[in-house]
């Protein structure tokens, strides 16, 4: 008996996360489909741009120049022992193109954007506007959903810039005006050791991906959150918690596939 | 096709033997009704007694159990998302929240409706919004925010923004609640003006029984799961029905039950808390 108990709630467990998979894969397909309003009204998307940035720019700069600091640190330390710390710009740079920046921006933009994007939608939900739009002949997915979703694809990328950039002038900061590296050296080997396709474009790439799956986890879980306070407070979580994993999950994959031989 | 708008006496909404529910459970069975152009009709009932997922049928968000729903000529079965659109833009609702947009301001969400579905010039569309503002008294809360204003005065605004389009049938969905007796008398006479005026159809769902029957046509009273009694205010307050009078009169005996109905999902309930009877 307890078996067939087992055996029924792996089953039910199975069938709510395929269709839960499902509800995801037709959430993103509307998106999509509804996105001519972009073409149509640029404005809301540009509006949701500046939002979700300027939720985010301060934690990115932030972020960016400590992580920068550490960086030049860490660097310095290790490179100092085979005496080649001139090669420090050129490690802190390719860190931060090919993997810090894209990562640890999503990470942050999943825990500020990500978060404030899902409460908003639940709160709109829970507060009849999404059913108040519909009937007023307003699709709330292609109104609501698709700038916020445009909005958080094209912010990702320009968030994951500026972290790289704050970065690598954190780094420059301990190597150079703090340690004593030869700022010259510093600058002309990032020059020579950074690629524009393999490195920048591959890493421009990465935040774009990021960008799609966390703003369409945090509109998701808005859009199927529970109408209630506690409801959207679980969805929010499950935004960050979701969110971070898929990056750090397609992270793995998108190196692999862009940086194997 | 869509229809074109009503300009016969054709009724603007119809429900013919209507069951409408969720899930397991019916909320209302074999309502049938019409509502004609310039008409108010009030609903009434009970709390509980359906009249918003009456409401919810009307603007097709709920599909109709059984029955047939017809909105401006059209069955609501058979409509498709591009058609349902369309017929919503030529109703207006007003939800029993408000449910006022909280990003935008006062005018804002008066001029939503203007923006996403008329093309007009900057001036045009302030003027309009500004007189629709003056109607409920609130053209110079324009510039406030939604988390500005109190909750009667929000009322007020979605008011404004339901009508706003000059809709051929406005759905309000207790439009009374939670106003002073100034604004409710003001919003009552509103209602009845917007119909007289422009001819609009409006359904009024409510329990405010003396304004209702002063602005209405017809009044419908739902309970039990079931249309209870309907006519014009006149022969509704001379009903000799129990149950009209009961709810007319507030009485605590007579066959509108207080008590929320026994189910089995409560008895099953109370079996596993241990609680005894």
């Amino acid at each position: 008996m307890s078996q067939l108990k087992f055996l029924t709630l792996l089953g039910k467990s199975v069938r709510l996360r395929l269709t839960g998979l499902g509800l995801f894969t037709r959430f993103f397909l509307m998106l999509l489909q509804r996105s001519g309003i972009v073409l149509k009204r640029p404005r809301l998307v540009s509006q949701q741009v500046h939002f979700i940035g300027n939720f985010s720019l301060l934690i990115i700069i932030v972020s960016g120049l400590f992580v920068g600091f550490v960086l030049g640190l860490q660097g310095y330390y290790t490179l100092n022992r085979y005496g080649s710390e001139e090669a420090l710009g050129l490690l802190v740079a390719l860190s931060l193109t090919r993997e810090l920046g894209p990562v640890i921006t999503a990470l942050l933009f999943a825990g500020r954007a990500g978060t404030s994007l899902t409460a908003e939608i639940g709160l709109m939900k829970a507060g009849e506007q999404l059913a108040a739009m519909e009937v007023m002949a307003v699709d709330p997915i292609r109104r609501v959903f698709v700038p916020r979703f445009w909005g958080g694809v094209i912010a990702m990328p320009v968030l994951a810039a500026v972290f790289s950039m704050v970065g690598i002038i954190g780094g420059w900061v301990v190597g150079v005006l703090l340690i004593g590296i030869d700022t010259g050296a510093f600058w002309s080997q990032m020059q020579n050791g950074v690629d524009l396709y393999k490195d920048i474009l591959n890493g421009v790439i990465k935040s774009i991906i990021f960008g799609i799956a966390v703003t369409l986890i945090a509109l998701y879980e808005g859009w199927q959150a529970s109408p209630t306070p506690e409801g959207v407070a679980r969805a929010t979580t499950r935004t960050v918690v979701t969110g971070s994993l898929a990056v750090l999950g397609l992270d793995f994959l998108l190196t692999a596939l862009m940086f194997s031989n | 096709m869509l229809t074109p708008p009503q300009k016969s006496n054709q009724p603007v909404l119809r429900l013919e033997g209507v069951s409408l529910g969720y899930g397991d459970f019916t909320v209302l069975r074999e309502i049938s009704l019409e509502v004609l152009p310039g008409q108010v009709v009030a609903m009434m009932g009970g709390s509980g007694s359906g009249k918003t997922t009456l409401l919810r049928a009307a603007t097709g968000q709920l599909v109709a159990r059984h029955g047939t729903v017809t909105l401006f000529g059209q069955n609501l079965a058979h409509a498709d998302r591009p058609m349902l659109q369309s017929l919503r833009q030529r109703m207006g609702v007003l939800f029993q929240q408000g449910a006022l947009f909280t990003d935008l301001n006062v005018f804002e969400n008066v001029a939503f409706p203007l923006r996403e579905h008329l093309n007009l010039s900057a001036t045009q569309l302030s003027e309009r919004v500004l007189e629709k503002l003056s109607a409920v008294g609130l053209r110079a809360a324009a510039h406030l925010k939604v988390s500005e204003i109190s909750g009667g005065m929000a009322r007020r605004v979605a008011l404004a923004r339901a009508v706003v389009l000059e809709p051929e049938l406005v759905l309000y969905d207790e439009p009374f609640a939670g106003l002073d007796p100034i604004s409710l008398g003001i919003t009552a006479r509103l209602i009845r003006n917007l119909s007289d005026r422009l001819g609009c159809a409006s359904v009024v769902i409510t329990h405010d029984i003396a304004e209702s029957f002063a602005i209405a046509d017809q009044v419908y009273l739902v309970g039990q799961g079931e249309l209870k009694a309907h006519g014009t205010p006149v022969t509704l307050g001379a009903s000799p029905d129990p149950y009209v009078q009961q709810f007319l009169h507030g009485h605590a005996d007579g066959p509108v039950a207080f008590d929320y109905p026994v189910t089995p999902a409560f008895e099953a309930w109370l079996a596993r808390t241990g609680t005894p009877p």
